[in-house]
C-alpha cells in the first residue's frame, strides 16, 4: 500500500510540475500576480510529493519488502540498516529518484526565499525549474519505476553491489547531486532572465547565493567521491580520468568560472550576456554529466545502468534543454543590454583571465571524455583516453591559472596597479620559496615537476595570507589594531582567501604524491616489507565473517626505527550473495600522509601477495577540497548575501540599482 | 586605452587562449592516445611490435598459469585467436578464467603481449564494452545479466 501511495505522489508531482512550469510563465507574460503565484504552492507541493515518493520506497528498503522489484535487486536482509537505507540510491531508479528529490528541494527553496526578487524573475524562474522537473519526472515514470512489484515476491534480495556497501556510498551521491542538480537554480535563473530579456546586478545577486551552494556541494562531493574510490577499489590512485570523473569535474570547472564571473557582474555590471551562457553551459554540463553515468554508454567502473531505452530517453532531454536553452540565448541574448569594458589590468581583467583558463580547461576535458565516444561511434575505432592526454592538456592550462592566481585576488578593482600588487606580494613569494626550499631538503630532492607544484601551492596559500594582511595592515600599525581590522573584514573576503589558499593545499597533496612509494611483495607470516620510513610484519592472516561476507585478515604491525607503532589490517572480502570478492585497502593514517596496503592473491609458493604505498601528505588532497568547500560556505554567510538585496519599496524606486560596495 | 583597445585586448586573449588550448589537445591527440583490439584485431589490422595499445577478450580456461614473485602468464581469447599475456602484479579482484579482461601494455616481436596493467572490472554483470564487442564480433556473446 505504502508502495502505492509513492509511485502515485510521483505522478502527483508531475502534475503539480507541469502546473508550477505552464501557469508562472503564462502569468509572467500577461503580468497577472495571481497566476505568477502559483509558482511557490506548486513548487512546494512538487518538492512534497517527491518526498513522499522518496520516504515511500526508503520505507520498503528498510523494511526489506521484497514485493518491490527494485529492493529485490539491490538489497538484502543481512544488510546492515545504514546500508539497507543507502541502497535506496545505489541503483538507478532510486538514484534517480534522489536526483528528482534534489532538483524538487532546490525549487522550494528559491520559492521559499524571503530573498526580494522581481516577481516575473522568481515567475520564470521557478517554470524553468519546473520544465526540468518535468522531464525528469516523466523519465523516472516512464522508463525506471523503482516501484514496480514483482509477484511472487522472493524470499531473498539480491544483495547491493559489494562495493557499495560502503558509508562512502551513503554520503557522496547525495553531496555530488546536491552540487549537480543545484546548478538548475543558476540555469532557471539564466533562462529567466533572458525569457524576459533583462538582466542587472540584481540578478547576479539573487544567483550567486545558489551557485556558490551548488559549487561547495559538488566541492564535496567530488572529493568525497575521490576519496571513496582511493579506498574502496584498492588501487591506492585517487583520480583516475575516468569518463564518470570527468563527468562531475566538467561542471565543477564551469561552476567555478560561473562563480567568479557572476562576481564581475555583481560589483562592475559587466560579463552580463557571458555570464547567462556560463549559467546555461554549467547546468547542461551536469545534464551531460547524468547522461554518461545513467545511460551506460561509457566503459566504467560506474557504469551499472545499461538499458538502451533509458540512454535515449536522457539524450532526448538533454537535447530539449540544452538546444532550446541555446537556442534561446541566441534568439534573446543580442536584447540583453551588454554591461561595459574594463581595464586589462584590473580584478575584473583578471577574473576575465580566469573564466578564459577554466573554460579553456573544462574544453579539454570534454574532448578527452567525448572524443574516443564520437570517433567510434563514426570510424569504429576504439581508443582510450588517458592520464597522459590529461597530463599534456589539462596541467599547462591550470598552472598557469594557479601560478598567476595570488595576482589576480590582490588586484585593485575597475584599475589595477601590476607592479604595486607584485610588490605587495614579494612577502608571500619569498616565504613560497623558502618554504619550497625547506620542503626539498628535507625530501632530499625530487623530481622538478613535483618541486613547481610544491612551490606553486606554497605561493597560493602565501598568496591568501598576504592578502588578508595587505587588507588589515600597513606598516607601523600596531598589531592589536591589524587584528581588529581582520577581524572586520568582510566574510566574502575571509571566504575567498580560505578558498583560495585551499586550492594551494590540494596543489601541494598531488605535488607531494611524487614523493610516495608503492612496494610489490610475497609475504608469509613473520616476514617484514618496507614501505616509506616504515616497515610492516605480516603477523597473522586470519578467517573472519561478517554479517553479509566472509573475509580473511591480514594483520600487520607497523613499526618505525624498530618500535611498533600499531598495526593494520586489510581484507580480501567475499559476498556471500552475489558471490564477488572485494579487496579492503588497510590504511593507518599518520598526521597527513597515509600507509596504505592492499592484499592480492595468494602465491603458488604459499606466500601471500601484497602491495604497499607510503602517501606523504596525501591528506591535503581532500582536506583542501574540505577547506576550499569551508571557504564556500564562509562566503555564503557573508552579510550581504544574507540580509539580501535592499528592502522592497526601495527595490521598486530604484530598479537598476547597484548594490554599494 | 580606447574603448576599441580594450575590447581588442579582451579578444586577443580570448583567442590565444583557445589557440593554447586547441594546440594541447592536437598535440597530445598525436601520442597520447591508446588503441584498443582483441586478438583477432591485432593479426587482421597487422598491429606492429612496440606499439602500446588495450588488448580485450576473455581470460582462456586454463591457461593462467603464477609464476616467480606475481609473476602471471595468461591468454586472452576471442574464440577465434589468443595472445599470450605477461603481467607481474596484483590482478584485480575479478579476474578469473573465462571471464573479461582489458589488458594495457606493449606487443613484443615475439607476438606476446607485455602488460603493465590489467584492469579492474568491479561488478560481476559487468563485461568491459570492448570485450562485449570484440565476442559480439566473432559471434559468441552470451547476451548481459547473467549472474552467476
Amino acid at each position: 500500500m505504502i508502495v502505492e501511495i509513492g509511485h502515485f505522489a510521483l505522478a502527483l508531482a508531475l502534475g503539480l510540475s507541469l502546473v508550477q512550469c505552464a501557469l508562472p510563465l503564462w502569468g509572467a507574460r500577461m503580468r497577472d500576480p495571481a497566476l505568477m503565484g502559483i509558482a511557490t504552492p506548486a513548487a512546494l507541493g512538487a518538492f512534497l510529493c517527491v518526498a513522499v515518493a522518496f520516504a515511500a520506497l526508503t520505507l520498503a528498503y528498510v523494511q526489506s519488502d521484497f514485493s518491490v522489484l527494485n529492493v529485490v535487486e539491490n538489497s538484502h536482509s543481512t544488510q546492515p540498516l545504514l546500508y539497507r537505507f543507502t541502497s535506496v540510491w545505489g541503483n538507478h531508479e532510486g538514484s534517480m529518484l534522489l536526483w528528482v528529490l534534489i532538483l524538487t528541494l532546490f525549487g522550494a527553496l528559491v520559492a521559499l526565499s524571503r530573498r526580494s526578487l522581481p516577481e516575473r524573475l522568481r515567475a520564470n524562474a521557478l517554470a524553468a525549474q519546473g520544465a526540468i522537473a518535468i522531464a525528469f519526472l516523466a523519465f523516472i515514470l516512464v522508463t525506471s519505476n523503482p516501484f514496480a512489484r514483482v509477484t511472487p515476491a522472493p524470499f531473498e534480495g539480491q544483495d547491493l553491489n559489494p562495493i557499495l556497501q560502503d558509508l562512502g556510498l551513503a554520503i557522496h551521491p547525495p553531496l555530488l547531486y546536491l552540487g549537480y542538480v543545484g546548478f538548475s537554480i543558476s540555469f532557471a535563473f539564466a533562462a529567466a532572465a533572458l525569457i524576459e530579456g533583462r538582466i542587472d546586478a540584481v540578478w547576479a545577486r539573487a544567483v550567486r547565493p545558489w551557485t556558490l551552494t551548488a559549487w561547495l556541494f559538488l566541492t564535496l562531493g567530488i572529493a568525497m567521491g575521490s576519496y571513496w574510490a582511493y579506498y574502496e577499489l584498492g588501487w591506492g590512485g585517487w583520480w583516475f580520468w575516468d569518463p564518470v570523473e570527468n563527468a562531475s569535474l566538467m561542471p565543477w570547472l564551469a561552476g567555478t568560472a560561473l562563480l567568479h564571473s557572476t562576481i564581475v557582474m555583481e560589483k562592475r555590471d559587466a560579463l552580463k550576456v557571458w555570464t547567462v551562457l556560463l549559467a546555461i553551459l554549467t547546468f547542461s554540463l551536469s545534464l551531460l554529466g547524468t547522461f554518461l553515468v545513467r545511460s551506460g554508454v561509457l566503459t566504467s567502473v560506474h557504469a551499472f545502468a545499461t538499458d538502451p531505452a533509458r540512454g535515449v530517453f536522457i539524450l532526448a532531454i538533454l537535447v530539449a534543454f540544452i538546444g532550446g536553452s541555446l537556442a534561446l540565448f541566441a534568439w534573446r541574448a543580442p536584447m540583453l543590454k551588454p554591461g561595459g569594458l574594463f581595464a586589462p589590468v584590473s580584478r575584473e581583467g583578471a577574473l576575465v583571465l580566469n573564466n578564459l583558463l577554466l573554460a579553456s580547461a573544462c574544453a579539454t576535458v570534454f574532448i578527452g571524455t567525448l572524443y574516443p565516444l564520437a570517433l567510434e561511434a563514426l570510424t569504429g575505432d576504439k581508443i582510450s583516453v588517458g592520464e597522459p592526454f590529461f597530463n599534456a592538456t589539462f596541467l599547462p592550462i591550470v598552472v598557469p591559472l594557479l601560478a598567476v592566481l595570488p595576482l589576480g585576488q590582490s588586484l585593485a578593482w575597475k584599475r589595477g596597479d601590476l607592479l604595486g600588487t607584485a610588490e605587495r606580494l614579494f612577502a608571500a613569494f619569498a616565504l613560497a620559496l623558502a618554504a619550497t626550499l625547506a620542503a626539498v631538503a628535507f625530501a632530499e630532492g625530487g623530481p622538478v615537476v613535483a618541486v613547481l607544484g610544491l612551490a606553486l601551492g606554497f605561493f597560493l596559500v602565501a598568496g591568501s595570507l598576504a592578502d588578508i594582511v595587505n587588507r588589515s595592515w600597513t606598516r607601523g600599525m600596531p598589531l592589536a589594531t591589524a587584528w581588529r581590522r581582520a577581524r572586520g573584514l568582510p566574510r566574502s573576503a575571509w571566504g575567498m582567501a580560505v578558498a583560495h589558499a585551499a586550492v594551494g593545499l590540494v596543489a601541494i597533496g598531488i605535488a607531494a604524491q611524487a614523493w610516495s612509494t608503492e612496494t610489490l611483495a610475497v609475504m608469509k607470516p613473520g616476514e617484514v616489507a618496507a614501505a616509506g620510513p616504515y616497515q610492516l610484519r605480516l603477523d597473522a592472516v586470519l578467517p573472519r565473517t561478517g554479517p553479509n561476507y566472509r573475509e580473511d585478515v591480514a594483520r600487520f604491525s607497523v613499526m618505525r626505527h624498530g618500535e611498533t607503532v600499531g598495526t593494520v589490517e586489510a581484507m580480501k572480502r567475499l559476498y556471500v550473495t552475489r558471490g564477488m570478492p572485494t579487496t579492503e585497502a588497510g590504511i593507518m593514517t599518520r598526521g597527513p600522509s597515509q600507509l596504505y596496503v592492499s592484499l592480492g592473491e595468494p602465491q603458488p609458493g604459499g606466500g601471500l601477495g601484497v602491495r604497499f604505498y607510503w602517501k606523504p601528505y596525501v591528506l591535503l588532497i581532500w582536506g583542501g577540497a574540505l577547506f576550499m568547500a569551508a571557504g564556500g560556505a564562509l562566503s555564503l554567510t557573508d552579510r550581504r548575501l544574507r540580509v539580501g538585496a535592499p528592502a522592497r519599496a526601495r527595490a521598486a524606486a530604484l530598479p537598476a540599482a547597484t548594490p554599494a560596495e | 586605452m580606447t574603448r576599441k583597445q580594450r575590447r581588442l585586448t579582451l579578444i586577443g586573449a580570448a583567442l590565444s587562449v583557445i589557440a593554447l588550448a586547441l594546440g594541447l589537445v592536437l598535440f597530445a591527440m598525436r601520442d597520447t592516445i591508446v588503441f584498443f583490439h582483441g586478438p583477432t584485431d591485432i593479426a587482421e589490422k597487422g598491429v606492429r611490435p612496440g606499439t602500446r595499445f588495450r588488448l580485450g577478450g576473455l581470460v582462456k580456461e586454463g591457461s593462467v598459469v603464477r609464476g616467480e614473485g606475481q609473476s602471471v602468464r595468461f591468454e586472452v581469447t576471442d574464440t577465434n585467436r589468443s595472445v599470450l599475456v605477461r603481467y607481474t602484479g596484483l590482478l584485480p579482484d575479478l579476474f578469473r578464467e573465462g571471464q573479461g579482461v582489458v589488458a594495457e601494455g606493449v606487443l613484443e616481436p615475439s607476438g606476446d603481449f607485455r602488460a603493465d596493467s590489467v584492469l579492474a572490472k568491479h561488478d560481476e554483470t559487468y563485461m568491459p564494452r570492448e570485450v562485449a564487442d570484440t565476442l559480439k564480433k566473432q559471434g559468441v556473446w552470451q547476451g548481459e545479466g547473467s549472474r552467476r
